[in-house]
């Protein structure tokens, strides 16, 4: 077998494809300090943090993408990025949790007091058919 | 002649609703087409971190996750998917429907429910229901992002960490065809068996950090990813059933306008001729 020098690279995040091609090179900016990955590397995975991953072209272009974290997978001859879309970190995460929280909270307590428009003429279209009924009992009786 | 001014008028709004209806049907079916397309590419993603997680619990069958371990349900969470705008057909009726029943049949087993709402629809639905809301996020859009739906999927997975929820389900409208939306109900938590096909050769990864850290970060990833598929394919259904729902509604209108214009020109021809009659009555008095 001749010996390889390209590894496939592909970046994909949750929303799409960011880039799939073959590299002589991959940079990538792992937990654990950058790492430089070329074809026939060790199976590996890492988690990434935020930051560049730069493929170097056969033809010897760099190319380099930004992103926010995500995880890294190497095998032999492919090496897959899964990025995150989103910057990530404990406390950023945490305040989207909490401000979840407050939304469904804000929403319950609301009940009485704030009603929408649509909720109103629902309201108002029950009242109409209940006013009927108690016209037509007052005919039947009187 | 009497009548006939209304009838026009009639006609006139009938036909400015029509208007409406066809520029939402269009604007459905463009809609539908992106929503599509970013399902499509949302699949990789989903697929490739199967594949890993799957390697990750072969390799490593001493560490068991939470999020793979099942435990006696006895609280249950579910998260639905609902739209942010109506006028899209029984999608969102049916999706309450699929939920409720679900709701039951845990209710039934003695299990705690709680919810998670995405979209505004199921907000309106839900809270008049007294059911635990722990969770909410509306107006994401057509285009949802991963970004928007963090926060309250982790409400749900720091919920099952902790012990409060046993399972946690997804509940949304599945995208068969532009003419079929079904509502789905999907297992999240806990993370039901891996294919781990392929794996038969025994090598290992090296990790970096540990692979507890790694599967941590990972098991998360998957299940937002699920999160964001289910809301990207419900947008994808809500513009579908929007589209037939408002093709429907043209259609009405026009029958509606075809009826209308028949009466119209009926009454206008009486009146002539009954000008006329009287025109040769008077003629025939002289």
């Amino acid at each position: 077998m001749a010996e390889q020098h390209t590894i496939h690279v592909d970046i994909v995040s949750a929303e799409g494809e960011i880039f799939s091609g073959p590299a002589a090179m991959v940079f990538a900016p792992a937990s654990e300090g950058e790492l430089g990955i070329a074809p026939r590397h060790a199976p590996l995975l890492t988690l990434l943090k935020a930051g560049e991953v730069r493929v170097q072209t056969p033809e010897g272009e760099q190319q380099s993408f930004y992103v926010g974290g995500g995880a890294l997978e190497v095998q032999p001859n492919k090496v897959t990025v899964l990025a995150d879309t989103a910057l990530r970190a404990r406390d950023i995460d945490e305040a989207a949790a909490l401000a979840a929280k407050q939304r469904a909270e804000d929403a319950l307590r609301d009940k009485p007091g704030h009603i929408t428009q649509a909720e109103a003429l629902a309201e108002l279209a029950r009242a109409a058919a209940m006013l009927k009924v108690l016209e037509r009992l007052r005919k039947l009786r009187g | 002649m009497p009548g006939t001014k209304e009838i026009r008028s009639k006609i006139a709004s009938v036909k400015s609703t029509q208007k409406i209806t066809k520029a939402m049907q269009m604007v459905a079916t463009s809609k539908m087409r992106r929503a599509q397309e970013r399902m499509r590419l949302a699949r990789p993603y989903a697929q490739k971190m199967r594949n890993v997680i799957g390697h990750l619990t072969e390799a490593n069958p001493d560490y068991r996750h939470p999020f793979l371990v099942t435990r006696e349900p006895k609280a249950v969470g579910i998260i639905v998917i609902s739209t942010d705008r109506g006028l899209a057909g029984g999608l969102n009726a049916n999706i309450f429907k699929q939920t409720l029943f679900l709701m039951r049949e845990w209710q039934a087993k003695g299990a705690q429910v709680s919810l998670c709402i995405i979209g505004s629809k199921g907000l309106a639905f839900f809270r008049r229901l007294g059911v635990p809301i722990l969770a909410n996020v509306s107006g994401l859009g057509d285009r949802p992002h991963v970004k928007d739906l963090i926060g309250t999927v982790k409400v749900m997975l720091d919920a099952y960490s902790s012990g409060e929820l046993d399972r946690l389900f997804l509940v949304n409208a599945q995208f068969l065809n532009t003419m079929t939306q079904k509502p789905t109900v999907e297992q999240l938590l806990p993370v039901e068996a891996v294919d781990t096909e392929g794996l038969a050769e025994h090598w290992d990864y090296i990790y970096e950090p540990e692979a507890k850290l790694i599967l941590d970060g990972l098991l998360i990833r998957y299940i937002e990813s699920q999160v964001y598929r289910g809301a990207v394919e419900n947008v994808a259904s809500e513009m579908a059933a929007r589209m037939v729902a408002m093709k429907a509604a043209s259609d009405n209108a026009g029958k509606l306008i075809g009826e209308l214009q028949l009466i119209y020109n009926k009454a206008r021809q009486a009146a002539i001729t009954k000008e006329l009659s009287e025109i040769v009555g008077g003629a025939a008095a002289v």
